[in-house]
């Protein structure tokens, strides 16, 4: 026993020993820094002790990111989820069934991989080129609402703070839903036929086989799902930094960007690991939760 | 026989390591003082701030509009007066990133080119002292002239613009000059004439807005580049006083009567229709190129406009550059003053290993030879006086020339955002944006920015700085 022990000590130590030093010290450095006020330029600081958290509590700029990143964290997940379902069960199991049995609608396998396709971008590129599809005058998105003729409807997207958030969210969605439609898909091909053939034969329609047979055979991959989004969701930092900067004024700002401007342009590392150990705390408690409240008696086949 | 880590034992190791880890290394470096002391060499009236002549020499460059070929000739003239000295150029867009752990480790480059999107914030440089004070190279003979100091060289504002509380600490090494753009070609073929008064403006905006082009052209991400036509305006309005005030946070600074004059004649550009629709979502390459299309006529922006839109301007465009309108017929300041000021901040760190090379660095740049090889290789002024006579400039560069030369010395220029950046890149910014899509009037954005510059002079973590 003690042999297999050190044995798997030996594989254990290495890697253990590249996380603590690259991925748990700079998380306790952050809670260090954030009670000095240390500005990023000098080995100098003093100890200030909670005076960051207690500024973070009256810093209007940042509950506002913080504001915008709990809608997202209520949408983003939600949105990518349902429409990651549907394409998913579309390309798995949407199509008539006819004598070789349940299917996916005709075309599948393409549109399986144009889902995919925006995973396949960095996210630098899908900034840039979404920023230039909202773009007023030269923008594709106004440029189709002309071309079918609703003039009215061509705005100045980022430039207005009604719509900036949304032109983010509904970016976040497009970018990350690809990824989301072949997990689901996975998981979907692991339910057995036999079962949607036996729905079909007492008269489910789609839907009714989608939220009865589908949801339920995958719920796992979806709880999944809900963290991974959840913590997008709270981060979103470069896309928004790249399509809007957090603008116009701090209409798409997010918590991310607070903390890089803070630390970066405004040289206040203290004041930024701040808000970067509240951060860690928020995602920390988000995980938790959904963790709790998604969790639910496995199915058994 | 299984058995498995559990969540918690698993945190308590966490916790541990990172215990420790805490106690080893850390992000905040240690108290390594580095000096220059051993670096000093003779001064002789060749060397007179006593480079030590085999001391090699690091030169970080910020790669935006300028790129870093001309950094390099001004390194290889560097090189030619001190063959010995071995010299290590880098360029990057990202200076704060890549600067940082550099200061806090006390080892940082000898001469720094600190500009761009993530240029270091210098209140935060200056308040930790991490810069060499360069009085020594304003009063060290001029390369060309040894009779005449360096800082008998310079343009107006240069030393003022660089300095905070008194010290020269950066030198802006490139001049620019700004105001309202506008094509030459298109108001010749039209018959319009640029307009010296505000009157006259508005009037000239209904003209070409009958004429199917959009009067002015902004970039609203960037909206502060509208601030600088108000706040010039008001200082020609008002006196160079209005300036100081906003720049030493005095209260109510930015509710003058100056101000507020100025914030209405703009925003009655909104009012009247007389901004491009959709700007405000356009970033200033957008908003640049659609000035440069000809969809616009008119749009605020620095000297380095010509440059950074050299791929998309027609050929025969003759782009021009006018001082701001005055306001009325009284204002204080003639029509001719423009806001001039350096860009580009060159700076030489205090805890450098070569800070004599890095201030003999800056000699070197501020030679004519140094300055005309810039100009001709990027189209902009430099901070040295009358260096780009006898060269060949474009339109934009030779109509900025045309501009410093009809004013007659009166350039000024404001410093609230180099003291206090955050208050003009997202405050003022923001405010202005909203300005012109009338979301806010102009007595409404007088307030806001007040708000906002009486939130920097109550904050005790923001060094103050006085202009005199």
């Amino acid at each position: 026993m003690r042999g297999k022990r050190l044995f798997i000590a030996v594989f254990l130590l290495p890697p253990l020993l590249l996380y603590g030093i690259f991925v748990v010290s700079p998380y306790a450095q952050a809670f260090q820094i954030s009670g000095t006020n240390w500005s990023g330029l000098s080995p100098t600081y003093e100890f200030v002790g909670l005076d960051n958290f207690t500024r973070l509590l009256g810093d209007g700029y940042f509950w506002t990111a913080l504001r915008h990143n709990g809608l997202l964290l209520v949408l983003l997940p939600v949105a990518t989820i349902l429409l990651g379902l549907f394409f998913a069960s579309m390309i798995s199991v949407g199509g008539r069934a006819d004598r070789v049995g349940v299917h996916g609608v005709r075309g599948a396998g393409f549109y399986r991989v144009v889902y995919f396709f925006p995973q396949v971008l960095s996210v630098a590129i899908i900034g840039v080129l979404w920023k230039q599809m909202y773009a007023p005058t030269t923008g594709m998105i106004n440029g189709f609402l002309r071309g079918i003729g609703l003039d009215g409807l061509a705005v100045a997207w980022l430039g207005d703070p009604r719509f900036a958030f949304w032109c983010v969210l509904a970016v976040l969605v497009w970018m990350n839903v690809g990824f989301y439609v072949v997990l689901f898909s996975a998981a979907m091909q692991s339910i057995p036929r036999d079962l949607y053939e036996a729905a079909l034969l007492d008269g489910a329609n789609r839907l009714t086989t989608l939220v009865r047979i589908t949801v339920p055979l995958v719920w796992d991959t979806i709880q999944v799902a809900w963290v991974y989004l959840a913590i997008i969701a709270i981060d979103g930092f470069a896309i928004v930094q790249i399509i809007t900067d957090g603008g116009p004024g701090s209409a798409s700002d997010v918590v991310g960007l607070r903390l890089y401007k803070t630390a970066f342009a405004d040289g206040r590392f203290g004041y930024a690991s701040a808000i970067g150990v509240a951060m860690f705390f928020l995602t920390l408690t988000v995980a938790v939760m959904f963790l709790r409240v998604t969790r639910r008696e496995r199915v058994e086949l | 026989m299984t058995y498995g880590i559990s969540r918690r034992g698993l945190l308590q190791g966490a916790a541990g390591v990172a215990a420790v880890s805490a106690l080893g290394g850390c992000a905040m470096g240690g108290g390594d003082d580095a000096t220059d002391s051993g670096s000093k060499g003779e001064v002789t009236a060749n060397n007179p701030l006593g480079v030590k002549a085999d001391a090699p020499l690091e030169v970080v460059i910020f790669n935006g509009g300028f790129g870093e070929e001309y950094a390099k000739a001004h390194e290889a003239m560097y090189k030619q007066r001190y063959p010995e000295a071995e010299i290590k150029h880098s360029a990057t867009q990202q200076i704060a990133e890549t600067l940082q752990p550099r200061f806090v480790a006390g080892d940082p480059p000898d001469v720094v080119d600190n500009s761009g999107g993530s240029q270091i914030d210098f209140n935060g440089l200056v308040s930790q002292g991490a810069l060499t004070d360069l009085g020594e190279l304003l009063d060290a003979p001029s390369l060309d002239d040894p009779s005449k100091k360096v800082r008998d060289t310079l343009l107006p504002g240069i030393v003022d613009v660089g300095s905070y509380d008194g010290k020269f600490l950066t030198l802006n090494y490139a001049y620019s000059a700004y105001g309202i753009w506008y094509s030459q070609k298109l108001f010749d073929a039209k018959g319009w004439a640029y307009p010296k008064t505000w009157p006259e403006m508005i009037a000239l905006c209904k003209k070409i807005k009958a004429a199917g082009i959009a009067p002015w052209a902004y970039t609203g991400v960037h909206a502060r580049y509208m601030s600088w036509p108000i706040l010039t305006a008001a200082a020609k309005f008002g006196g160079i006083e209005v300036i100081k005030a906003i720049d030493n946070l005095e209260p109510g600074a930015w509710k003058s009567d100056a101000v507020r004059a100025a914030a209405e004649a703009y925003y009655q550009l909104a009012v009247d229709g007389f901004v491009q629709p959709g700007a405000e979502g356009m970033d200033h390459i957008q908003a640049q190129t659609e000035w440069a299309r000809g969809h616009a006529a008119f749009i605020s922006c620095g000297s380095w406009l010509e440059n950074e839109m050299k791929a998309v301007t027609p050929p025969d465009f003759a782009m021009a550059v006018a001082p701001t309108p005055s306001l009325t017929t009284g204002d204080k300041m003639p029509y001719e003053a423009f806001r001039g000021t350096g860009s580009e901040p060159f700076i030489v760190p205090a805890k450098g290993k070569n800070v004599r090379g890095g201030m003999e660095y800056l000699r070197v740049m501020l030679s004519k030879k140094a300055a005309a090889d810039f100009t001709t290789k990027v189209s902009s002024l430099t901070a040295v006086t009358g260096a780009a006579q006898g060269l060949t400039l474009g339109p934009g560069l030779t109509s900025v020339t045309r501009l410093i030369e009809a004013s007659g010395g009166s350039a000024f220029t404001w410093l609230y955002s180099t003291y206090y950046r955050k208050l003009e890149r997202e405050r003022v910014n923001a405010a202005t944006l909203e300005l012109l899509t009338k979301r806010i009037n102009a007595a409404q954005w007088c307030d806001k920015v007040q708000k906002s510059a009486d939130e920097f002079a109550a904050d005790p973590a923001v060094k103050k700085y006085k202009r005199a």
